[in-house]
């Protein structure tokens, strides 16, 4: 015992893509404010071993917030109640005595549930094959300086590649449109000189295959931006269309 | 010993990799088609390694067990990147970033590959840039830089304290280019578990596919591990908590030699232990002691609160100790310095076991510097404030917030409580010029390899090495083998020796399944990590690393009677990876404490408390201990030392000084 909050888990579990799941209730005990959210569900792991029970599957990986691994949806919020952190930088410092927490796997089709709370989200490496890169092989590049960027351009098209793909703009949203995550790859490649030259087809290109990979379409409600773990902006997304339209009505 | 060739060129040190490029043996473009590369890994090295050879023509299969190559844990790399551009017109040169580079690892680094590092760091930036990586930048748009520790100019290129995540997406992007166009094929939450050797050379893997728990086997004319690091056997570590050494261990196994596994990196800025509930450590980069003060009380215990000590009662005591590098002594000594402190009674914060980073001064100084830029005369004390924390946002605004969301305390109004931690291991296989392990046809890139780093590494060359290895080596030197293998067909893989590797693979995830025990996978790896950081760790002494030994021995015997492993193989069953990792991590914990025991001398981050100066400082032996240890695995417990001799040719070799 670490601590003193006492807590009541309601989590999805689910043997795999095939099998319904179900919400399986759960008590924890001596919990310190200090954990993590993650290492609280260690905890639970740990006694679901000892007592021969299966543990609870879930995604996670460099537990600092940067590599979107980790996934939970948390009392119906994408990564929990708090703005811009990943659930592995959510601590229970944030949670009170004797509250329930109900977690569940990211919600969309286009994210199938793999087993409990992990899901696969590799449609977002296929939209990012579609286009999400500039065409510059090994070796072709010139010296670095010999392409200034003005600082604005280089802070905003920073600002857009702070994504980590964790998905949690799709999980968020009432269509599971993954549009804030597409939208943040053209945004940063169109806002940059190198990415001129494939602005166009890029746009297309991204934008069809995330369509074909079922996300859903934007209504503007803007709970991706509220949920984004890295505050993506919005903005990107105008820009998107912006880039989408005025490619589609030029190209030959 | 003589079953290590280098294989260094001829030549003078600057013209070696430039003639090697030119005569190196090409493979032609219509060969290249039938040319089958396995990549295990997607990080800095796998990644960029991936594209490249794609690129080229090559037949690429990739292998990571994240569920997407994105998330590779050198995504968490923060402060930065090197590279000899000079273009801060501060003095700085290819042979400056391989000597610096020399000097950090203590003089046990090999010349050739480190002056290659440096040749081609240029390169590395400029490919960066072209993908469209957004590092920082100037007013006037071109790019900026910062200083890293162990060096005396500014040649680090960053994107806020996001490098890593940046430059992995740059080589991801690359990396998916290839996908799409049909170059690549991709296999996420796969995690190979061994290596298949045919008549002596590497041709390919066996994979277990995690979501589905089938093995899987896999030819390739040349396999390459771009596993990254094994820090992980402490435990707690700044790794990820996926980061394995199963790749590289089962390779060793199958003959490729380990190079320096005592070499092990304990960065002196992370955020201290909480509670024995943690899971992780969390690094604050090495980028804040360009402007944070490291400072310990001057009274031994002192009860006051950091606010309270007046200045004259502080001690700065990396600026007292080492003058002309100050807080930017390398990582090595700033992490000794720091248990020197803390285990005389003078460390603070609730464990005793920390020291304060300050920014008060800096919060000052760019206050200041930021009312000169905007014309504002006598601007008081609070806009001073004010100011400059807007510019310390700006330059480390994501550390501050991380440090906040997991200690609960702003470090814009307290100095931050930072303690050293394991962070990156120097050791790793060995590999020849080519990047090529002792088993032919089986290569080693980035952290995974022993190569540049010596004993120790300097901040912000991990990330210039990964994709040096992956961009910019391993293209060519793969040709070197590759040309002979041109009349290899591609094997089936049905023959006995892969059936055979895959029974192996599940007869022993069968053996684990049905140990049926009593404790978790994480009860003994945590007990393996104690027993590595108190023995083997900052500090090691003979006596202590023999009891090591013992014990881990003893832990092991334990594991493999009493893990338990719930749920089925054939499914995703995260304990039962888990028990495989920490099972190849109970016979490297040996192995590093075997290594650390015969080194008797003390260099970078293997101190050996027997070998050190009167005032504390890591003594050398060069006429004994200059050369690459390589272990060679001959069964369980016993490990054959190979010697590879290290000639400095173009340095001269001296006791590092940072004072």
């Amino acid at each position: 015992m670490e601590g003193n909050l006492n807590l009541t888990l309601k989590i999805w579990r689910q043997k795999n893509a095939q099998i319904a799941g179900k919400f399986e209730t759960y008590q924890v005990s001596g919990i310190s404010e200090d954990m993590s959210f993650l290492e609280m569900i260690d905890v639970l792991n740990n006694r679901l071993i000892e007592e021969g029970d299966d543990p609870v599957a879930f995604d996670h990986d460099c537990r600092e917030g940067i590599c979107g691994m980790c996934s939970m949806y948390i009392n119906g919020r994408p990564h929990g109640p708090n703005k811009g952190v990943t659930t592995c930088q959510l601590h229970m410092r944030s949670f009170s005595d004797g509250q329930t927490i109900t977690i569940e796997p990211w919600r969309a089709e286009a994210f199938p549930v793999i087993k409990d709370l992990v899901v696969n989200r590799s449609a977002f490496d296929r939209i990012i094959s579609a286009g999400g890169f500039i065409s510059v092989n090994t070796g072709n590049a010139q010296d670095a300086n010999s392409l200034p960027i003005p600082k604005d351009d280089a802070d905003e098209a920073f600002a857009a590649a702070a994504c980590i793909g964790c998905g949690a703009c799709v999980a968020a949203c009432k269509n599971a449109s993954a549009m804030l995550f597409t939208s943040a790859k053209i945004s940063q490649l169109a806002l940059l000189p190198q990415g001129q030259a494939e602005r166009s087809k890029r746009a297309e290109a991204m934008v069809a295959q995330m369509d074909e990979e079922g996300f859903g379409a934007c209504s503007n409600t803007g709970a991706c931006e509220a949920e984004c773990p890295k505050g993506i902006s919005i903005e990107n997304i105008a820009r998107m269309n912006r880039e989408y339209f005025s490619s589609v009505f030029t190209s030959k | 010993m003589t079953k290590l060739d280098a294989k260094i060129p001829e030549g003078s040190l600057a013209e070696k990799w430039t003639k090697y490029r030119s005569s190196v043996s090409l493979v032609n473009p219509a060969n290249k088609r039938n040319l089958e590369v396995v990549i295990v890994g997607s990080g800095l090295a796998g990644a960029s390694a991936a594209a490249s050879l794609a690129e080229l023509g090559y037949k690429v299969k990739v292998f990571c067990f994240q569920d997407s190559p994105r998330r590779a844990h050198s995504i968490a790399a923060q402060g930065g990147i090197n590279a000899a551009k000079n273009y801060q017109n501060d003095g700085d040169s290819t042979f400056r970033l391989f000597y610096d580079t020399i000097k950090g690892g203590d003089y046990r680094a090999r010349e050739a590959n480190v002056h290659r590092l440096a040749e081609v760091s240029g390169n590395i930036i400029d490919q960066c840039v072209a993908q469209g990586v957004p590092f920082a930048r100037e007013y006037g748009g071109l790019l900026s830089n910062r200083s890293f520790g162990g060096t005396q100019v500014q040649r680090t290129f960053y994107a806020a304290g996001q490098t890593g995540q940046q430059l992995l997406l740059g080589a991801y992007s690359a990396l998916q280019r290839q996908v799409g166009m049909g170059n690549v094929e991709l296999f996420t939450r796969h995690e190979m578990l061994d290596v298949v050797v045919v008549d002596g050379k590497a041709r390919g893997i066996i994979a277990r596919d995690l979501v589905t728990g089938e093995l899987e086997r896999h030819f390739g004319h040349a396999v390459l591990l771009c596993t990254g690091g094994y820090g992980n056997v402490f435990y707690l570590s700044t790794n990820a908590m996926g980061s394995n050494v199963t790749a590289a261990w089962k390779a060793h196994k199958k003959g490729a030699f380990f190079a320096n596994p005592c070499y092990t990196q304990i960065h002196p800025t992370c955020i201290p232990v909480s509670g024995d509930h943690q899971s992780k450590l969390t690094l604050m980069s090495e980028s804040l002691r360009n402007d944070g003060r490291i400072w310990v009380p001057k009274k031994k215990d002192d009860p006051r609160k950091a606010s309270e000590i007046p200045e004259d009662e502080r001690d700065y005591y990396l600026e007292r100790r080492y003058p002309a590098f100050g807080n930017l002594v390398p990582r090595d000594i700033a992490s000794r310095a720091a248990k020197e402190r803390c285990d005389a009674g003078y460390g603070v914060g609730t464990s005793k076991m920390a020291v304060y980073l300050d920014f008060a001064a800096a919060i000052i100084r760019y206050g200041k510097a930021e009312a000169n830029k905007r014309n504002i005369h006598h601007a008081s004390d609070e806009e001073i404030q004010l100011m400059g924390k807007e510019v310390v946002k700006e330059k480390y605004g994501n550390l501050f917030d991380m440090y906040k969301q997991i200690t609960g305390e702003d470090p814009y109004e307290l100095p931050m409580r930072i303690y050293p931690a394991v962070h990156y291991t120097m050791g790793g296989l060995w590999v020849d010029y080519n990047l090529m392990t002792t088993v032919p046809g089986l290569y080693a890139l980035g952290e995974a390899n022993f190569s540049d780093h010596g004993a120790n590494r300097l901040g912000a060359s991990a990330l210039m090495q990964g994709l040096a290895d992956g961009y910019f080596v391993i293209p060519y030197t793969i040709g070197a083998y590759l040309a002979s293998e041109i009349r290899t067909p591609a094997m089936s893989t049905d023959s006995e020796v892969f059936v055979n590797a895959e029974k192996a693979v599940k007869d022993q995830i069968e053996k684990l399944m049905n140990i049926r025990g009593t404790k978790s996978v994480d009860y003994f790896h945590k007990k393996l990590g104690l027993i590595m950081w108190n023995k083997c760790g900052m500090a090691r002494n003979e006596a202590g690393l023999k009891m090591a030994i013992a014990e881990i021995q003893e832990l092991r015997k334990e594991f493999w009677s009493d893990v338990r492993i719930p749920g089925e193989a054939n499914n995703l069953n995260p304990e039962l990876e888990k028990a495989g990792r920490v099972a190849d991590f109970l016979e490297l914990g040996e192995l590093m404490c075997k290594d650390a025991l015969e080194r008797q001398e003390s260099c970078g981050g293997h101190f050996r408390e027997e070998y050190q100066t009167e005032d504390g400082e890591a003594l050398r032996d060069d006429d004994k201990f200059a050369y690459v240890a390589a272990w060679e695995f001959q069964g369980e417990s016993k490990f054959e030392l190979h010697k590879e001799e290290l000639k400095f040719e173009n340095i001269k070799i001296a006791q590092r000084s940072y004072k």
